[in-house]
Parts: structure tokens; sequence; C-alpha cells
């Protein structure tokens, strides 16, 4: 707790002046309120004894300045501490966006996108609630505290004393309910989140589950979750009802006994009417304060929580990153060419009993060759084709492209030299246009881009877009458009052809077309891959018929290199797997 | 292929809420309430004597200062003992009652509200493929999500508060009126620009709200996108651009939350000091009437105490009101998906099948999606005797899979009849139906859970080695083997 608050301390350090005004500001509202009672106290002993017309006027004064001036103070509080915490809240924000777009897509794989989402939004929402509200408040809450128990004592310290008996319970109670309930709270969190994905697959897998007659056990799954969610909620009604009834019944039990103890006092002259009742009306203005302490350390505990969450992820070790001193790339002169020599791979999660993905893969791709990676569905040609660019890296033998090892290049420029049209499409929501132009230098002219993007466009066959609403400037995503598996494929291949990358690395890119489309896009893409060192991963023989060569995958070696023809001849392992796919394939599209 | 006309009229059918929907949604809220009438009123009872035990307190110190004192002088303990224990016994009594009607208020709340989970999820459940094809799937699982969200915000914050904090505010103006009438009308008055000054603020705050709610929902929409897109990210080299998208975004959020902040700074002072001048004018009248001997100083205590009070519920009320708004809205777009019916229903007798062999027959079936549209199927006979495999070849649009949709009644023919073994579908109950007609969709929608849950979709029932080897027929065993579990 000491660690992640030191840490915060630190990144607070800009705006520390401003918190010490905040809470300056704070204390001195807290201290105004409660000359109030003090008010009450002279008026009562006045008009107990010597009243006149002017007290009572004076009196009504002073309370309406005093209350101007408390308005004021807490109106300051939140100019001096509560602005500038939103400025923090934002940069946390954006460094551990920027952190996160950094780090390698295993380390994404791992956490996923919902863990790194809440971080960056829940948890450093309440990061700064803590910078803005709580710390402050802690130390004036305490202040308040102090203060009221003082003056109270100034009435009467056998009352303040017995006041003073309530103050842990009040706090310790306090803090214990915030913990419970914020357990409870996320617990209903995730119950809601366990509802919504039943809810939502039982609605989009609708013709699944009436096909095969299961809405009874869908029923079934979603009663439980509903049911642990009102049991949740009922358990928090509870833990909320005990606690306000403490919150009740405790501090107004004390006040009851003040009051004969008081009554007992004003009668042996011990104090005066009107101490009497500014021991009151101060009683009432410290419960609250006495409960938000207890609220505050809960809020800590909650606060430190984040911020280790927050920590944990700026904390990761970034494994793919930049050599210190890269080789300059002759972009002019590159031709793409790829060397494999002894590729070794393995997942860092794979089981122990695993053998590595790869086991020495070995591969020669020439200047503007077209070479096609075969294989069963699932050994890992998706893999192999990653990790070229490092989406993954390597655990043995080297990569090298054009003569230079992808270690040894800085990660920008590797990523300028080829480009990847994936397998799953994704495509921003942004306009067609962008999308595709998203590799291109932005500097270029506005025309020259135009021209990239409509040549990319038709290599890919993507010229329907020319008949969406708005044509290339068609925003993908929006409400009420969609574009079909075929349509998006089509956009993400004309991404990577736009790019104008040395080396074209393409994962089955043509999976989603139709026979007639998958032809025409072959025929346009032969003509663009004629100087493009190209590697594409292919499942259809159609497909395979764009490349020089064929290079076939299998139990984590290339086990054979040759043109389409020859290794029909000489392969059995892949005239088994051309006639396996092939067959699938037509099962798939009846 | 999807149904024609599948978007046809869906828009503009459930946006407008008439006022019979508005009734209908009326008739729901009475069905839910019903059955808890009695427990009802029993809560209705506690939250009565919970809220006045509670506003009991300064009446009591206030007797307890003008009676006592005088009493105490002349040796009598009695009034001065009394007022304490009073006043202990309000505490108690209302802490007692408040654990009461929280609990008991909340777990009737998460009955219904489970209750109502159920019905929707069953209704659902049981519309016609018609239906799910024109109602975008999108609003289906809102229904049962976000406005069953806003329902339960209403259990949740707003009842208990609501009733408690009105009543609070009721009882101490009562209280205020009986002790001392002047007070009262001030302190009434005094309500006024409180009043105005809420709204005013709650007027702003949603409007404030709502931006911010447009703009984190970009800020979340653009996190997820690259997070998830982050392949494509790196490949292309966008990790700046998008670093500096994400953070003009943060800054927009970071404005419209600033602007609430702001806004709240303004509301939340100003109430305060709304709240001590009602003390200084409470002070000041009081003060001059225990001047000319019409009221005691112990009452005065009272009001002063009473004063301080009494503005802290307003922001409370008018919150409520903001979240009983978007709970009819709720309940009246969820009334509306109670009101749809299903066109395929289950027959009154249905027919018991024993031995099923597979015999299907199509008798000049005919169907269309809509009476508008043309037929989707022309009128077909087609006699698939038992245990044989037919593939049905056609153009895009012919009308395939509607033959396979009949089969598994995702629909009704239109005209004609299909018999399975020469039953009538429509005399079969759905479930012996789906027992023995099962259709492999185009899409392949897979649930959340195991891929063995999911092979064994259809029959919940299948072992281990049948899952296995359904996987084997279709070839999907070896990659499924190579996965982590």
């Amino acid at each position: 707790m000491i660690a992640a608050m030191a840490r915060l301390w630190r990144i607070i350090a800009p705006i520390r002046t401003r918190l010490y005004l905040g809470l300056l500001v704070t204390i001195g509202a807290s201290v105004v309120g409660l000359m109030i009672p003090q008010v009450l106290e002279v008026l009562v002993n006045n008009l107990n004894s010597s009243p006149t017309a002017a007290t009572v006027w004076i009196a009504g004064g002073v309370v309406v300045a005093l209350g101007l001036v408390e308005a004021v103070l807490l109106w300051l509080r939140r100019v001096f501490a509560i602005g500038p915490s939103t400025n923090t809240e934002r940069e946390m924000r954006v460094r551990f966006y920027n952190w996160i777009l950094d780090m390698p897509v295993a380390f994404h794989n791992d956490w996923g996108s919902g863990q790194l989402l809440s971080r960056a939004q829940q948890d450093v929402t309440q990061i700064r609630r803590w910078i803005a509200f709580g710390m402050i408040m802690m130390v004036s809450s305490a202040a308040t505290v102090l203060v009221g128990i003082y003056m109270m004592s100034r009435s009467s310290i056998l009352l303040a004393g017995i006041f003073l008996v309530v103050v842990p319970p009040i706090i310790w109670l306090t803090y214990r309910f915030q913990r419970e309930f914020s357990i409870l709270t996320r617990r209903s969190q995730d119950l809601n989140g366990e509802i919504s994905t039943t809810v939502e697959q039982s609605v989009q897998g609708i013709r699944v589950l009436k096909a095969f007659g299961r809405s009874k056990q869908a029923l079934e799954k979603f009663q439980i979750t509903a049911g642990a969610l009102r049991d949740n909620e009922v358990r928090k009604a509870t833990t909320t009802a005990r606690f306000d009834m403490f919150m009740m019944a405790l501090p107004e039990t004390v006040l009851g006994i003040s009051l004969l103890v008081g009554l007992f006092q004003v009668n042996s002259g011990g104090m005066n009417v009107g101490q009497l009742a500014s021991f009151f009306a101060t009683a009432t203005l410290v419960v609250g304060p006495t409960r938000m302490l207890g609220m505050l350390f809960g809020q800590a505990v909650n606060a430190t929580t984040a911020l280790e969450r927050y920590f944990e992820v700026m904390d990761s070790e970034n494994t793919i990153v930049s050599p210190d001193h890269p080789v300059a790339i002759d972009f002019a002169n590159a031709t793409g060419e790829l060397v494999m020599e002894d590729v070794r791979f393995r997942f860092p999660d794979a089981a122990q009993d695993q053998p590595d993905m790869f086991q020495g893969v070995d591969l020669h791709i020439r200047p503007g060759e077209t070479m096609a990676l075969v294989g069963v569905t699932g050994n890992g040609k998706s893999t192999l084709l990653q990790l070229v660019p490092r989406i993954f890296d390597i655990t043995g033998g080297r990569i090298i492209i054009d003569g230079v090892s992808v270690h040894d290049m800085d990660l920008d420029d590797l990523r300028r030299l080829t480009a990847f049209a994936f397998e799953d499409t994704t495509l921003f929501s942004s306009s067609v246009r962008d999308n595709v132009l998203l590799g291109v230098d932005p500097e270029l002219p506005d025309a020259v881009q135009k021209e990239i993007a409509w040549e990319a466009l038709h290599a890919a066959d993507a010229d329907f877009v020319v008949d969406l609403i708005h044509g290339i400037e068609t925003r993908i995503g929006e409400e009420g458009f969609s574009l079909s598996g075929g349509q998006r494929q089509r956009i993400a291949l004309a991404r990577a052809i736009a790019a104008r990358p040395s080396l074209l690395l393409l994962d089955d890119p043509l999976s989603a077309l139709d026979t007639k489309t998958e032809e025409r896009v072959i025929d346009q893409l032969k003509m663009v891959l004629d100087n493009t060192t190209t590697f594409i991963i292919a499942h259809r023989s159609s497909t395979v018929s764009l490349a020089d060569r064929v290079a076939l995958l299998d139990h984590g070696k290339i086990t054979a290199v040759g043109t389409h023809q020859e290794l029909l001849r000489s392969s059995p392992r892949y005239r088994y797997i051309m006639a396996t796919n092939t067959a699938g394939s037509h099962e798939v599209n009846l | 292929m999807s149904g024609p006309g599948r978007t046809r009229g869906s828009s503009t059918r459930y946006t407008q809420m008439t006022k019979e929907e508005r009734r209908a949604s009326l008739r729901l809220l009475g069905s839910l309430l019903k059955p808890y009438k009695w427990q009802l009123v029993g809560l209705s009872t506690i939250v009565v004597l919970a809220q006045l035990a509670s506003v009991a307190s300064p009446a009591i110190i206030a007797w307890g200062i003008d009676n006592g004192i005088p009493a105490l002088l002349e040796g009598n303990a009695t009034p001065a003992v009394a007022a304490s224990v009073a006043h202990i016994a309000a505490a108690l009594v209302g802490g007692g009652l408040m654990y009461v009607f929280i609990r008991w208020n909340m777990t009737i709340g998460q009955h219904m509200l489970f209750g109502l989970r159920k019905r929707l999820f069953l209704h659902s459940q049981r519309l016609d493929m018609k239906f799910h094809e024109t109602y975008a799937s999108g609003r289906t699982v809102a229904r049962q999500t976000s406005d069953m969200d806003a329902l339960a915000n209403l259990l949740n914050s707003g009842l208990d508060i609501m009733v408690g904090s009105v009543l609070q505010m009721v009882f101490t103006m009562v209280l205020i009126v009986t002790m001392d009438v002047p007070s009262g009308v001030v302190m009434a008055g005094l309500l006024i620009p409180a009043t105005m000054l809420t709204i005013w603020f709650q007027k702003r705050s949603s409007v404030i709200y709502r931006q911010i709610q447009t703009n984190s929902a970009r800020l979340i929409s653009h996190f997820v996108e690259t997070v998830s897109g982050i392949r494509a990210v790196k490949s292309y080299r966008r990790q700046r651009a998008n670093g500096e998208r994400y953070e003009q975004l943060a800054e927009d959020h970071r404005q419209s939350s600033l602007r609430s902040i702001q806004l709240f700074g303004i509301y939340q002072p100003t109430l305060r000091w709304l709240s001590t001048i009602t003390i200084a004018a409470v002070l000041t009248v009081g003060g001059f009437r225990v001047l000319g001997d019409e009221l005691q100083v112990g009452v005065l205590v009272a009001l002063v105490l009473y004063a301080r009070r009494f503005f802290q519920p307003i922001d409370e009320i008018a919150n409520f009101y903001n979240t009983f708004q978007s709970a009819v809205a709720a309940l009246e777009k969820i009334s509306g998906l109670m009101a749809e019916e299903s066109s395929v229903t289950d027959p009154e007798d249905p027919v018991e099948l024993a031995d099923v062999q597979g015999e299907i027959v199509f008798d000049d079936v005919s169907f269309r999606y809509d009476d508008e549209l043309p037929l989707a199927l022309h009128p077909t006979s087609l006699h698939v005797p038992a245990g044989q495999t037919v593939a049905i070849v056609g153009s895009t649009g012919a009308g395939k899979s509607t033959i396979a949709k009949l089969m598994a009644r995702f629909y009704d023919v239109t005209d004609g009849s299909i018999t399975l073994d020469g039953v009538n579908l429509k005399d079969l109950d759905m479930e012996t139906l789906t027992d023995h007609i099962v259709m492999v969709t185009q899409e392949s929608y897979l649930f959340s859970g195991s891929v063995a849950n999911n092979i064994a979709l259809g029959n919940p029932e299948a072992s281990r080695e049948e899952i296995e080897a359904a996987a084997a027929i279709i070839g999907a065993d070896t990659f499924i083997q190579r996965l982590p579990q």
C-alpha cells in the first residue's frame, strides 16, 4: 500500500501545490462551518439573560456571512484540486495506452482487451478520485472531527468525552461497510457481465438454439446466473441495511445519553443552555466527517488496488523492442528477399511436454518471387508469417530480409519493409480510404494518396467501393452499414498492397471469397505480385496457382519446396493435403 | 440466405409509444407488483414509522431543554430522563425499522426483477425466427440488459432513498410547522430558490452527463478497437498516430468531466449556503419570537437543528427523478417486447412420435416471409424416403435454405403441409420436433464454454467418446487436440 501510494506521490508532483491549497481551503471551510453553532450558543445565552433586538440581527447576519465564506471555500476546493487532477488522470491514461500499444502481441493475448480497458478506464478514474477527493478529504475530515470535538469540549468536557466514545466505532463500521460493499459490487458487476454474455449468445445464436431445441437449457443456465445476481444484491442490501441501522442508532443513542447528562450539567451549573445547544449542533456537524473518515479508509484500499493494477501493466517488460543501434535500411533498393535459417519458436505459455512449434525452419524466398505456404489446418502457418515482422519473436535461428536480420532493424523500418494481410480482417471504424491508406506515408499529396488507394482497391478487386453510400469516404462500422466477409477481406488486401512493401505477407487473403471472385482477384493480383516478393498462405489450389513456388510446412519444419507441379509429383504428403483441402472447401460451400 | 425484407418496418414499429403501449407497460408493472401487494402495504407502514423515528431527535431535545431543566430545578428528574429515554428509544427503533425496511424492500425488488428477467428471456427464446430477423438482435439484447439495469437502478438506489427522503422532508416540515408556524413559512419560502437551483442543476447536468457518456464511449471504443486490432496497428506502424488520437479523445473526455465537476462545484456550495441562510433566517425570526415570549429557547434550538437537515434530501430527490424516468422508459420498451407474439406455437394436443423413421413429405408447400412480399418458395412437393440423403441444388436465393428452415419450423408454411412420418410438423411439440430434426446452419455460431460443450449442444447427455467420435467424423479432431486443453 505504501509503495503504491509513494509512486502516486511522485506522479502528482506537478500538482502538489494546488493540492495543498485545496486542502487548506477545505479545512478552512470545515472550521468556518463549525463556527455557526458557536453563534447559536451566544444567541441562546443572550436570549436567556439580557435579550436585545440587535443581538438577534447580528447573529443572523454573522451566520449568513459565515455561510457565504464557507460556500466560497468549498467552491475553491474544486478549483484548486479537482481541475488539475483531471490532467493527471488524462496523462496516466494516455501513458498507459501508449505503453500497451508498444507491448508485443503476446502480451495482448495474455491480458485480453477487457482487462486492459478496465485498468485504463475504471482504475485510472478511481485513482483520480483519490487524488482530488480522497487524499484531501481524509486530512480535512480528520481536522474537522478534531476541531469539532475541541469545540464540544469547550461546552462540556464530559459531553465531548461521551461523544468521543462513538467516533472509533463509526470509523471502523464505515470502513468495514465500504470494503464489504465494494467487494459485493464488483461481484455484481461480474455477474451482470455474465448475464449480458448469456443474453447476447442466446439472441445471436438463436438459430442454433432453435435448430437444436436447446432454449430450455439456455434458460436454466441463465437462471443460475440471474439467481446468483439476485442473491448477491440481497446480500448487498443486507450489508447496507445493517450499516444504516448502526449509523442511525449509534450516534443518536449517544446523543440521547448526552441529553440527560447535559440537562443535569445545566442544572448543576456546569454549563449553560447555549452551550448545550451548540453541543448538539456541533455533534450533528461532526457525525458526517466521522463517517467520511471510515469511508475514506475504505477508498484508500480501493485506490491502492487500482494503483497496483495500473502499475502491474506499466511494469511488464517489453520483449519486442528496436535494437539500440539499428542498421540503416536502403528502402530504394530493398528487394524483400527473405531467408529463414533454422527458425525455432514456441509460445511462452506452451505446455512443458509440448515440442517447439517450429523446429528449425529453413526457407529462402528470392527477390520478386511469390512463395506459397501450404500445410494442414492449425499447424502454425500464420504464426510463421507473423514471425517476420516480429509480431512474435523467434526463440532460435535467424530471419533475414535483404541480408539484414530482422532483429537488427528498427521496428518501424521492419514494418515499413513488410505489409501484412491477416486472415481475420481487422478494419478500423474510419473511412474505407483511411483503412486502405493505413500503411501509406500521410505526408504524400492528397492526389497521390488517392491514386494509391484506388490502384490498390482495383488490384484487390474491391471496386465495389464506388457503389457504397459515400464511395471511398464511406465510414466502416457506422450503424446500419456493414460489409460482407469477402468485402472486408478485399479491403484488407488492398491495404496491404497500398503500403507498397518490399515483402508482402498474405495470410490466406482469399478464404472468404467465392470461386468467381477469387478468380478475378487472382488475375489482378498476379500483375501486382509480379515484382513484389510475396509470402502467401494458401489452402486452395487456386490460391497456390498465384505462386512461383510452394513450401510445405509439416510438423514444425519445411519438408518440401518446389513448384506446384513438382510437389504434386514428388510429395505424397502434399498431394494428400491439397486433396483434403480442396474437398473440404467444397463441403463448406455446399 | 437471409429472409427478404428482414429490415422492413422494424424501425418504425418499435420507436413510438402509443397510449396503448403505455397502458401495456403499466399492466406489466401491475402484474409484477400484484403478488407482493400485502408485503408492500407492510413496507409502507414500516418506512413511515422509521422516518418518524429518525426526525424525532431535535423535537425531543427541544422538549428536554424546555421541560427538563425547569423540572430539574424543582428537583424532578422525570422529564429529563423521559426525554433521554425517548431519544434513545427513537434511535434504536428507527435503526431497527430502517434495517427491516431496506432489507425487505430490496428482497422484494430483486425477486421481482429476477422473475421479469426470466420471463423476458424465455419469451425472447419462444419468439419465432420472423421476429428475430426483423427486430435487431442488439435491441433484443438491450431489452434484457441495459433496460433491466435501469429497473435495477430504480430498486437499488431509487426507491428507499426516494421514499425515505421525501418522507423525511415532509415530516420535518410538519414538525416545524407544529412547533412554530412563522419558522415553517420561512423555511418553505427558502425551499423555492433551493428547488429552482436544483432544477437548473439537473437540467444542465443531464446535458453534460450525456456529453460525458458520448465522450467516454468514444474513448472506450477507440481503445478496444486498437487493442483488439493490435496486429494491424503494429504491422502498419500506427502506434504514434493512434496515440495522438487517443490523447485527443482523452482530452475531450477530461473537458466534459471537468465541466460536470465545475457545475457541481457551483451547485453544491450554493445549496449549502441556502441551507445556512435558512439557519440564519430561523435564528433571526425565532430569536425575535423568543424576545416576544412567543417561543421557548429549546424549540429555537430544535428549529436550527432541523434547518440544517432540511435541504439534505433535495438533491437525492432530484436524482431519483432521473432514475425514475429512465426506469419508466425501460419498462415501456420491455413491455413492448413482451407484447410480441410468436406465430410458431405448440399445438394444443401434440402428437407423440414413438419410433421415428425420418420420412419427410412436402405437399404443395409454398412460403412467403411477409404478406406483402412475393413467394420465397413456390409451391413445392417433395418426398424424401426414410434414410435417404438428398442434396438440394440451386442458384443463390432460389429458396434452398428456406426449405431447410421450414423443416426445422423456424417458420410455418404459408400453404401446403410438411409431414414427418406422416405427421404434420404443426401437430408436433417443438421439443419433439427438435429431438428429431436438427439443422446445421450456415453461420458457425459457437457459445462460450468448452469445445466439448459446443459439440454436445444438440445432445447434452453425450458421452466423452461420442463427442470425440463426432469431432473425428468432420476431421476436427487433430486441431482440437492441439488446443491447450
